[in-house]
């Protein structure tokens, strides 16, 4: 892995509300991988939800994958892309990662090549773990985006490549 | 951490929730009405507003271990020191990111407010208001404390209706009511009864309370606010953004004396007590005064929990505060408009950014308002 861009992948969501920790436990997997292939150009960062001061964070990278677990109607993960178009959802308890990004654009005048990789989860009770079905997801996400990093090509080709198919 | 935590939540409180109040009316379109519409219209306090609460998270991330599951709380103490690389980003760091600099933007912040106040006195002086009691935590000397520290409320004239008593006896101090219509408690203060009772909580609350605030800068903020009202409690809702920020810039001093202090560096981490089967905690938080009771049975498990917190205990006046609003701007008026319903969350807004907070509820919450004139005839229904 040759590729030496600035890349960021921030997994958010609640580790007790059950799925919906696929984004940190995402987080907790891959961040081993990479220290364990000696790759460094990669932070990471997690969160029960994103905040406004990530846009100060995701202004400072040329990549960013964000990674949230998903109740949409996918298969078993998906990845697409984040720009000034997506959704600006914002509450005192959600920003979107659209959001995020719109104010990294406005407020830092950067736009760093942006991802969401959504996870399909099935179980939100209040329980830590994640369900039996949604690890096989999450397995199976941590594999193609390793893929995507072990591959010759640089690493934003890959991701564009990955956009919306139902993976 | 917890005047990490006081700063960065009172940020986003204020720049990201209440400032497009401010800055576009309460009549402005909803689009308008977020940290984006600060942004287009006031580039520089948007910024300002999200360094700010970096600076308050990075605090919170560095004593706690970690943003999720943080490991630096303990009972008794806390599990690591800082160390001096730690403390230097903080005391040092970069320019957007030193405590030197977040002084400097809390006294900004206060500026843009007085200003504002200045241009728009009527509005920040009478949406809203009314007399009440204010309650909070003070130091023993009568100083603003945040952590720890003993009961206090005055009325509405400033007399003391709690003088000064040990919150572990808050039992005999504080009741609380239940009302058919409302799965939130109506705390209230049991010697004066529930209609003469209920209280405040919150920046204002604190700073009606308070004799004087243990900081340089923000006790002159505070001789300012006082002298607003003559040295009586300020009973404005809206002056909760002016005690907030007050407070903000009380927090960032009080991080820069922390963290030229050498006990966070080194030195004794946790003190240790005798185990008991009942516990009673009470902080200011920085939307209010919170209350936690527990006991627990010889397996450690909770057989009892009460819980009081601060969203609750303004759970009266928040209501008055929504009754005042759409008085206000209902009046005569023949359908619902989006500025009156604004005008609600405005008020709400003054004491807590919003209710979800409180009810941690699942789910959606549809808002369905009904219109009625003096006759009972509905006049126009809008659900939100």
């Amino acid at each position: 892995m040759s590729d030496s861009k600035k890349i960021l992948i921030y997994g958010f969501g609640n580790p007790g509300r059950k799925d919906d920790g696929l984004g940190y436990q995402f987080v907790e997997h891959f961040s081993k991988w990479t220290s364990e292939n000696s790759i460094n150009n990669v932070q990471f960062d997690c969160n029960y939800q994103l905040n406004i001061e990530d846009a100060e964070l995701i202004s400072t990278k040329d990549i960013v994958l964000f990674v949230d677990a998903s109740v949409e109607d996918i298969e078993e993960f998906s990845i697409s892309k984040i720009d000034g178009s997506s959704d600006l959802a914002f509450t005192t308890h959600e920003a979107s990662p659209g959001y995020i990004y719109y104010l990294c654009e406005k407020l830092f005048k950067k736009t760093p090549s942006a991802y969401l990789l959504h996870i399909k989860g099935y179980n939100w009770n209040f329980e830590e773990g994640i369900s039996d079905k949604a690890t096989k997801n999450l397995q199976k996400s941590i594999e193609y985006i390793k893929s995507i990093f072990l591959d010759g090509n640089d690493i934003e080709l890959n991701f564009s490549s990955a956009i919306n198919k139902n993976l | 951490m917890h005047y990490g935590q006081f700063f960065q939540s009172h940020v986003l409180h204020f720049f990201h929730l209440a400032s497009p109040d401010l800055l576009f009316g309460i009549d402005a379109a909803p689009e308008m009405r977020n940290i984006i519409g600060v942004a287009k219209e006031n580039k520089h306090l948007a910024v300002m507003g999200v360094m700010m609460r970096k600076f308050g998270q990075e605090i919170i991330k560095v004593t706690a271990g970690k943003k999720i599951h943080g490991t630096g709380a303990i009972p008794g103490g806390i599990n690591k020191h800082l160390t001096e690389e730690e403390r230097d980003y903080f005391l040092k760091g970069d320019q957007n990111q030193n405590v030197d600099q977040m002084i400097d933007w809390s006294l900004e912040a206060l500026d843009f407010l007085k200003d504002y106040h200045k241009k728009n006195k009527d509005f920040i002086d009478n949406f809203a208001s009314f007399p009440s009691n204010h309650l909070s935590l003070v130091r023993k000397d009568g100083a603003l404390d945040l952590y720890h520290g003993v009961l206090r409320a005055v009325d509405k004239d400033g007399n003391k209706i709690l003088n000064d008593v040990d919150y572990q006896e808050y039992l005999n101090y504080i009741g609380e009511s239940v009302k058919s219509w409302s799965f939130m408690k109506f705390p209230y203060l049991k010697h004066l009864g529930l209609e003469k009772g209920w209280y405040r909580v919150g920046p204002l609350a604190r700073l009606n309370t308070c004799d004087y605030i243990p900081s340089r800068l923000a006790d002159k903020e505070f001789e300012e606010f006082k002298a607003y009202t003559n040295g009586k409690p300020n009973n404005m809702t809206m002056h909760y953004h002016w005690a907030r920020l007050i407070e903000t810039l009380h927090a960032a001093e009080v991080m820069k004396d922390l963290l030229n202090d050498p006990d966070l560096l080194s030195g004794e981490r946790v003190v240790k007590g005798t185990r008991q089967d009942e516990g009673i905690g009470l902080i200011e938080a920085p939307r209010g005064t919170l209350f936690h009771h527990y006991r627990v049975n010889a397996d450690d498990q909770i057989t009892m929990a009460n819980l009081i917190v601060s969203t609750t205990n303004n759970n009266d006046p928040m209501n008055l505060a929504v009754d005042s609003a759409a008085k206000q701007m209902m009046t005569d008026q023949p359908v619902i408009t989006e500025a009156m319903t604004n005008a609600v969350e405005v008020a709400i807004r003054a004491y807590d950014p919003c209710l979800s907070c409180a009810t941690h509820a699942l789910g959606q919450m549809p808002l369905q308002i009904t219109m009625k004139n003096e006759k009972n005839e509905i006049l126009d229904i809008k659900t939100t």
